[in-house]
């Protein structure tokens, strides 16, 4: 098995489409800390508003290395499950396609082990990834923008809020983070293998993953009662940003931030079980269909 | 006979009203007296900010003063969100020059204290400033509550509480109570996950536009010389 996951990783390392994803993501946050680098305040004004009538913030001090991971995760954690779709999304259906699923199958593993092996290939794949994204998007930043409390600016139902976290209670928010990503995003991958497996050629499950995922986050962010009542809570992207909970930081009834606490574990833990059902119910989708697949034709 | 009463008793009208607002006028001059005693100091502080939107720890900070307006607050650790009207907190302020109007507003009661109250009245018509009003304990000569109203920033209300440093007019607490606007992102700019902890309708709490900064002040180091690069 663990020959059969070199293999694999092997596979995916050779793949030029791989270096799609990881050059992708640094693109996109050396774009963010050049931007924020030279105009970070124009944001920070933004978000204040009118606060700054009221209240003086040392603006610089505010744009730091938490925080700019913080917005950076908030932007590519929409667009990483379209890069995880183009790997995930070829795990069968790029067999198929080169004419080597035959010859896979005839290997002495069985078509579960097969499967099961694709999907850590994916799980791993999608890990580096998320490490790549913390190295830039985490350490770089602090490495540029220096260390302080960290801003969180939420809308939470009808009123706006702003959080401010210390920041010697930030570090493992973004473990946490971090580690709730990964299983949002495997969601993403079991989705990819499933369609792989229906698929003849790589770009229909991969286009049919990322159609889903974008139908899902748009309805998700319609913001309107009656979808977010009926249709949000049934939908697997309303808990891929979850990971936000961890920076929700649960408050005294004075307002004031309690240090190391969670405004609703309850709510982020129920929305990882969710996240690991449909991880379940895609992978045993997968693992049925891949069982019952002609191959011969 | 009767005329004469009438203009004694209007004597005796004018003079008490004198009398009244000459007491006023030492009452407000001897507290300026007793605060103009501190020439500079450094104390430390503990800020807690009560607005119904943000949500911050109570902030370690350092808060300086030199004669006669030089004021400044800062955070001793991580990021602080200073209120614009916190040289308010300096009770120098309070007299920043000598040209206004003292006005008698009679007594009133805080916390058992009977307290002078005192309006003072800018008498440049240009300024920021458009009415200061001061509850001072007339015993003691200290501050104990002040209202002011600005041209640009709405009133600031300030509430003091004196203990170690009373002699020098310094507080140990102060309460400042100001107008906040109303905050709010659009929905969607930031991609909120809903834990389910949001109150759909807006509660009293989340309408009230007053906001609070309280001060706890230690450690008052008086009169020892400040240099000026600290309020740079």
């Amino acid at each position: 098995m663990l020959s059969l996951l070199q293999i694999e990783l092997y596979k995916i390392y050779r793949r030029p489409r791989t270096y799609i994803a990881f050059t992708a993501i640094t693109a996109i946050v050396l774009i963010f800390q050049f931007a924020f680098k030279s105009d970070g305040q124009s944001y920070m004004n933004l978000m204040l508003q009118n606060v700054q009538d009221n209240f003086e913030l040392d603006k610089s001090k505010a744009i730091n290395g938490y925080f700019m991971c913080y917005i950076i995760l908030n932007t590519l954690l929409v667009q990483v499950p379209i890069l995880v779709a183009l790997i995930a999304g070829d795990a069968i259906s790029g067999e198929a396609n080169m004419g080597t699923l035959r010859l896979l199958v005839t290997k002495p593993y069985s078509r579960t082990q097969l499967l099961v092996v694709k999907f850590f290939a994916s799980f791993i794949f999608t890990i580096l990834l998320l490490v790549w994204m913390a190295i830039l998007a985490l350490f770089l930043s602090l490495l540029l923008f220096g260390v302080d409390d960290m801003l969180i600016f939420r809308v939470k139902g009808e009123e706006s809020q702003i959080l401010q976290i210390t920041q010697d209670d930030i570090m493992w928010r973004y473990f946490a983070a971090f580690g709730y990503a990964t299983i949002a995003l495997t969601v993403i991958a079991s989705l990819g293998i499933l369609l792989s497996v229906y698929a003849e050629n790589s770009i229909g499950p991969i286009v049919a993953t990322v159609c889903i995922v974008l139908f899902f986050t748009i309805v998700s962010n319609i913001n309107v009662p009656i979808i977010d009542k009926n249709i949000k809570p049934w939908l697997f992207t309303s808990y891929l940003v979850g990971w936000k909970g961890f920076f929700y930081i649960g408050v005294n009834p004075e307002g004031q931030p309690i240090k190391g606490s969670l405004e609703n574990w309850a709510s982020i833990r129920n929305s990882l079980y969710i996240l690991l059902a449909h991880i379940g119910v895609f992978l045993g989708m997968a693992v049925y269909s891949f069982q019952k697949k002609d191959i011969l034709s | 006979m009767k005329k004469n009463k009438i203009y004694l008793l209007l004597i005796i009208i004018a003079l008490g009203q004198s009398a009244i607002a000459q007491d006023i006028q030492v009452i407000v001059s001897n507290t300026k007296a007793k605060i103009e005693r501190v020439k500079d100091y450094h104390a430390d502080g503990k800020m807690r900010t009560n607005v119904t939107f943000l949500k911050l720890p109570i902030a370690k900070v350092s808060l300086y003063f030199k004669n006669p307006n030089k004021f400044k607050l800062k955070s001793e650790k991580g990021m602080s969100f200073v209120p614009k009207g916190s040289m308010n907190i300096n009770l120098n302020s309070l007299f920043t020059g000598n040209d206004f109007t003292i006005i008698d507003a009679g007594n009133e009661k805080i916390d058992n204290t009977i307290v002078r109250v005192a309006k003072l009245l800018p008498n440049n018509d240009n300024g920021d400033l458009v009415l200061t009003t001061l509850y001072i304990d007339p015993v003691h000569f200290l501050i104990l509550k002040s209202k002011t109203t600005t041209k640009e920033s709405g009133t600031y209300e300030l509430v003091m509480k004196y203990e170690k440093y009373s002699d020098y007019g310094l507080p140990d607490k102060i309460l400042f109570s100001f107008n906040t606007k109303d905050y709010k992102l659009p929905k969607g700019i930031t991609f909120d996950f809903d834990d389910g902890t949001a109150n759909s309708s807006v509660t009293k709490k989340q309408k009230d536009k007053k906001g609070e900064v309280e001060i706890l002040f230690s450690n008052y180091v008086i009169n020892k010389g400040l240099s000026d690069e600290i309020f740079k």
